[in-house]
């Protein structure tokens, strides 16, 4: 589809790429050469994984530009960013799920078809030791992230709660 | 209790023996299902120290799971490089997990039940893939079995699951069930029919999709095709395996009318075929993974078709498995590439093909005749 144009970008080799994306409504496309989308951090070369990597950064680039929302802040929790998202194709945490809740309902309809599920349920009635250490481990990366960013009251909010649940166990 | 283990043996290889059913046309069947653990970030995201107590909360429960009495665990860290490619021929871990393990202690994992039919693979692209294995068409059954093992190990870990979306998973495509369901078929009659294209579109029509033996991005290759469901939310585990048989069944049909259509059609031409494909591989020198797995299909075809007296359908499978490099560097107690192991592919297809003919048949010494 791109044959014997040259590139968008340096105008000199040929164009091996398709870009197209979307910005202020307005959809446009670019031909570029393996180099120049390389340095645009576009890739062609991920197979398997590049349709769904592809199709989140077209449907980014649409859903922020048309809602004129600000970009999101990374998730509090694992500090994955909209823009890793695009890369990557891939969540960080399960607070992700929650955090990104917005976009990523339009995204997993289109892929799912759905986005309600109905197979097995699942309550965790395991032991409370198990929960505890999971627990435990979630409110020390909260604290991490708190000192991170400079929140700390947040983080002094996450010291005392992991202190108690130290003390009782 | 789990013990680590330093050899792999023949782990794995069960369904090799050619058992079950359709077994003619479905090598093998497997279902997976992704978890993860609540309070660690996704394997993408996690430090050393998140996958480390991330697999020290598999171990403990994978050492007191029932469905894993007996278990056998294997840290990928720990693995030297060819046995870490003897396990991915055996596609009991996928090329993901392995390259996480290329990077700083990954603390990845693969947990194998002592029978072989069920797994886990700990620190892949999500915290747990559960996975149960079965030889033949046997989706019910592998279903079931992965379940159970579901059942188990969520009742000792707490996992990622959400009202809405069911289980979280580190990728969109796999959100709410988590299921991945799959059989490796082997479609001859419709490659050679050219009916393929039209079955393979249907099915991506019909909410199922298709790789390449070798799994996601691989081509396809000695005519070996791996069916899966497409989507894993908003459907029940059970429709979703339900859905995917009842199409392979179709699927079989259409390939054994399209196996009888070359029989009648063209049966000098199809026996031909085979016997060339038995001939090559019975005295090449050098084989290439690529031209084996071709020709393999064209004996599968023939013995199914009982055009070829031998070899037998575990034969095959062996060769299927067992013919690949780091298979054959492993026996040959060194590293093999290019043209050594095509070289000692090609020793080790021949000896496993005389094994099976009869005696009178052999043809090893030189100056004896093939029939």
């Amino acid at each position: 589809m791109t044959k014997g144009i040259t590139c968008d970008s340096c105008g000199e080799r040929p164009a091996e790429i398709q870009l197209t994306t979307i910005e202020d409504g307005e959809m446009s496309t670019l031909h570029l050469c393996s180099a120049c989308a390389s340095e645009k951090g576009v890739s062609a070369s991920i197979p398997a994984k590049a349709p769904l990597v592809d199709f989140l950064a077209q449907l980014g680039a649409a859903s922020e530009t048309e809602s004129g929302r600000a970009p999101m802040e990374p998730c509090p929790y694992c500090g994955t960013t909209a823009a890793d998202f695009r890369r990557t194709g891939r969540l960080g945490c399960a607070e992700c799920w929650v955090h990104f809740d917005q976009r990523l309902r339009g995204l997993v309809r289109r892929l799912q078809g759905s986005v309600q599920h109905v197979g097995k349920l699942y309550v965790h009635t395991g032991s409370e030791i198990g929960d505890r250490i999971g627990e435990l481990a979630a409110l020390r990366r909260r604290l991490q992230r708190a000192i991170d960013t400079e929140d700390f009251e947040a983080a002094a909010e996450f010291r005392d709660r992991i202190r108690e649940i130290e003390a009782d166990s | 209790m789990t013990e680590e283990r330093e050899g792999l043996d023949s782990r794995g290889l069960a369904w090799l023996s050619g058992g079950g059913d359709e077994s003619e046309i479905v090598l093998s069947t497997r279902v997976r299902l992704a978890r993860n653990l609540q309070g660690f970030p996704f394997p993408i995201r996690a430090g050393i120290e998140d996958s480390e107590r991330v697999l020290e909360r598999a171990r403990a429960a994978i050492g007191a799971a029932d469905s894993l009495r007996g278990a056998d665990l294997w840290t990928v860290d720990e693995l030297e490089s060819r046995d870490r490619e003897i396990l991915l021929e055996r596609h009991l871990v996928s090329r993901e997990l392995l390259e996480r393990a290329s990077e700083v202690p990954s603390h990845a994992a693969l947990v194998l039940s002592a029978d072989d039919s069920i797994g886990v693979m700990v620190n892949e692209e999500d915290h747990l893939r559960l996975q149960a294995f079965g030889a033949g068409f046997a989706l019910e059954d592998t279903w079931r079995r992965v379940d159970r093992l579901d059942e188990d190990l969520g009742a000792l870990l707490p996992f990622a699951f959400h009202h809405e979306l069911g289980f979280l998973t580190s990728c969109p495509t796999n959100v709410g069930t988590g299921l991945r369901a799959s059989v490796l078929i082997h479609l001859p009659g419709l490659v050679l029919t050219k009916e393929i294209n039209k079955v393979l579109e249907g099915i991506s029509q019909v909410g199922l999709t298709y790789r390449g033996f070798h799994g996601e991005g691989s081509e396809v290759a000695g005519n070996l095709f791996q069916l899966s469901n497409q989507t894993t939310l908003g459907k029940t585990e059970e429709d979703l395996v339900e859905h995917l048989a009842r199409i392979t069944g179709k699927v079989i049909e259409y390939e054994r009318s399209a196996r009888s259509v070359l029989l009648r059609e063209a049966p000098t031409v199809l026996e031909d075929k085979v016997w060339r494909a038995y001939g090559i591989l019975r005295r090449s020198r050098s084989l290439s993974t690529g031209e084996m797995l071709n020709l393999l299909s064209g004996l599968r075809l023939g013995v199914s078709l009982k055009l070829l007296p031998t070899p037998r359908v575990e034969t095959l499978n062996e060769i299927l498995v067992l013919g690949q490099t780091a298979h054959r560097s492993h026996a040959a107690g060194m590293t093999l590439d290019g043209s050594d192991a095509d070289v000692a592919r090609a020793a080790f297809v021949r000896e496993r093909l005389a094994r099976d003919e009869a005696p009178g048949e052999r043809a090893d010494a030189p100056g004896q005749n093939l029939n």
